[in-house]
């Protein structure tokens, strides 16, 4: 019972147990991190290579975990600072990448559908880090593992997710993951932030914060990602904090045992206070943690009994 | 691959026998040792775990000291991932002691190729330097392919490579006995 797909796209293309596997899998893969000697031999002798075109700390170093603790070579292919535009010119470069061959090409690209582009011209695994609005699979499913962890479940809970929803791909993989796993999610942000016709995913939208937050295990906060925002979607950042903001002050509304995640990077200040975000509900680190665990969980998935096949 | 399927040939062990040789086992284990002290056990998943739990039990019963018992998951030490045709699922390790400078006995249902004990020596010493490390196993069926033999063996059973042993145990199969299934014809 493993992965039988080539690459990991989306989480919309998933079924609920791939899903269920990958997460169990990386339950079993945290154990190494407590050791003292972090290194197994499951992927001696294949070649990672992390293809990132976009800026990225945290996704690109636990990539590179990932693969290290699994044995696997890493190589970083760090993205030209020009923007390399969908089509020919990442065929291109993938060709290129090809010719080293891989057995797995992690992408980051800022161009929604580069993952998939990718996957369809390339032989070996793709896997997707972040594809422009699309989708960032592997941030959904940290954020399921974090949340199954603290809870012992998925099945019935209800998660907020507040802020930019229109440019989040995190936002887009996770509200198809939660649902997936039968989680009832309701979105907040401002009106212009919020993609029309959102409902059809299965979520409810909530005009104020103070409603969204009321009654949920879980309050996800996203980034206000000013790189995407091409026009002026918020009057101004000060008005935006002070209405989709999470402070302690907005908390007060929710439950006592609520779970307050970010998948950073962390704008303090702007959509979450720092007391909230280094307080006592917050599992911001140990989402970063999970990361790992997770993307060696797929790295073993994909590649892990592959290694005879063209 | 087309699916091979095995019928019962005969019955090795029964519960009683798997008691008897767990209980011989134990007072081996405690007389090589020289007691209880400084000694852990360590399962290889799935039934090694069990048989693991039953031998400290019978440890604790003769030495008077609480023997720590920790699971080995050797999937991500096999020398065959690449040829199986599907990923094996990992169901994790669990040791939460230190195993160096400990007389660690690696415990296993049924000892074959030898491949899976090679796997767990790898697995282990990753995990610190025991002082020494010993294989208990509930059956020896031969035809090693490694220089790896059994310190503590339930039964020795001779068997044709064809054949398969399966150990049943209450904990997973609801029952206590060992077969020797062959395949259909």
């Amino acid at each position: 019972m493993g992965l039988t797909r080539k690459d990991l796209l989306d989480i919309r293309s998933l079924e609920a147990g791939e899903i269920r596997t990958i997460l169990d899998t990386a339950a079993s893969m945290k154990e190494i991190a407590s050791r003292e000697i972090k290194k197994v031999p499951a992927l001696r002798g294949k070649t990672v290579v992390n293809m990132f075109m976009e800026p990225s700390t945290r996704t690109r170093t636990s990539f590179e975990i990932a693969g290290k603790w699994l044995s696997a070579d890493v190589i970083n292919v760090s993205g030209s600072s020009s923007s390399v535009v969908k089509g020919e010119t990442l065929v291109d470069t993938a060709r290129n990448i090809e010719a080293m061959s891989p057995n797995c090409v992690v992408i980051r690209h800022a161009a929604s559908g580069a993952a998939h582009l990718l996957a369809r011209t390339l032989r070996c695994s793709v896997v997707n880090a972040g594809d422009g609005m699309h989708e960032h699979p592997t941030q959904a499913l940290l954020d399921l593992l974090t949340i199954r962890e603290k809870r012992g479940h998925l099945e019935g809970l209800s998660v907020a997710i507040v802020g930019d929803i229109a440019h989040s791909r995190v936002a887009r993989s996770n509200i198809a993951g939660m649902r997936k796993m039968g989680m009832s999610v309701t979105v907040a942000g401002p009106p212009t932030l919020i993609p029309p016709g959102v409902e059809e995913l299965g979520v409810k939208v909530a005009r104020r914060l103070e409603d969204a937050l009321r009654d949920v295990d879980v309050i996800m906060m996203l980034r206000l990602q000013q790189e995407r925002m091409t026009a002026n979607y918020i009057p101004s950042l000060r008005e935006y904090s002070r209405l989709y903001g999470l402070s302690l002050e907005k908390l007060r509304g929710a439950r006592d045992d609520v779970m307050i995640m970010h998948p950073g990077p962390v704008n303090r200040g702007i959509e979450i206070s720092p007391e909230v975000a280094d307080g006592p509900y917050s599992v911001i680190l140990e989402q970063v943690a999970n990361g790992v665990a997770v993307r060696m969980a797929i790295l073993y998935l994909l590649l892990g009994a592959k290694g005879a096949e063209a | 691959m087309a699916a091979v399927t095995f019928r019962e040939k005969a019955q090795v062990l029964d519960e009683p026998g798997i008691d008897r040789a767990l209980t011989r086992i134990a007072h081996e284990i405690v007389e090589h040792a020289g007691g209880t002290d400084g000694l852990v056990l360590v399962g290889i998943r799935t039934r090694g775990v069990s048989l693991a739990r039953r031998i400290a039990a019978r440890l604790q019963a003769i030495g008077g000291h609480t023997v720590p018992v920790g699971a080995l998951d050797i999937t991500l030490y096999r020398d065959d991932l690449a040829l199986k045709g599907d990923t094996p699922v990992l169901r994790g390790t669990d040791i939460p002691f230190p195993v160096s400078e400990k007389t660690l006995v690696l415990v296993d249902d049924v000892l074959y190729t030898g491949r899976t004990i090679r796997a767990a020596l790898d697995a282990i010493i990753d995990l610190g330097r025991p002082r020494m490390i010993q294989l208990a196993v509930l059956v020896d069926r031969g035809h090693r392919e490694l220089p790896i033999r059994a310190d503590y063996v339930g039964k020795n059973l001779p068997t044709a490579r064809r054949e398969a042993v399966q150990v049943m145990l209450r904990e997973h199969d609801g029952q206590d006995r060992v077969v020797i299934q062959e395949p259909e014809a």
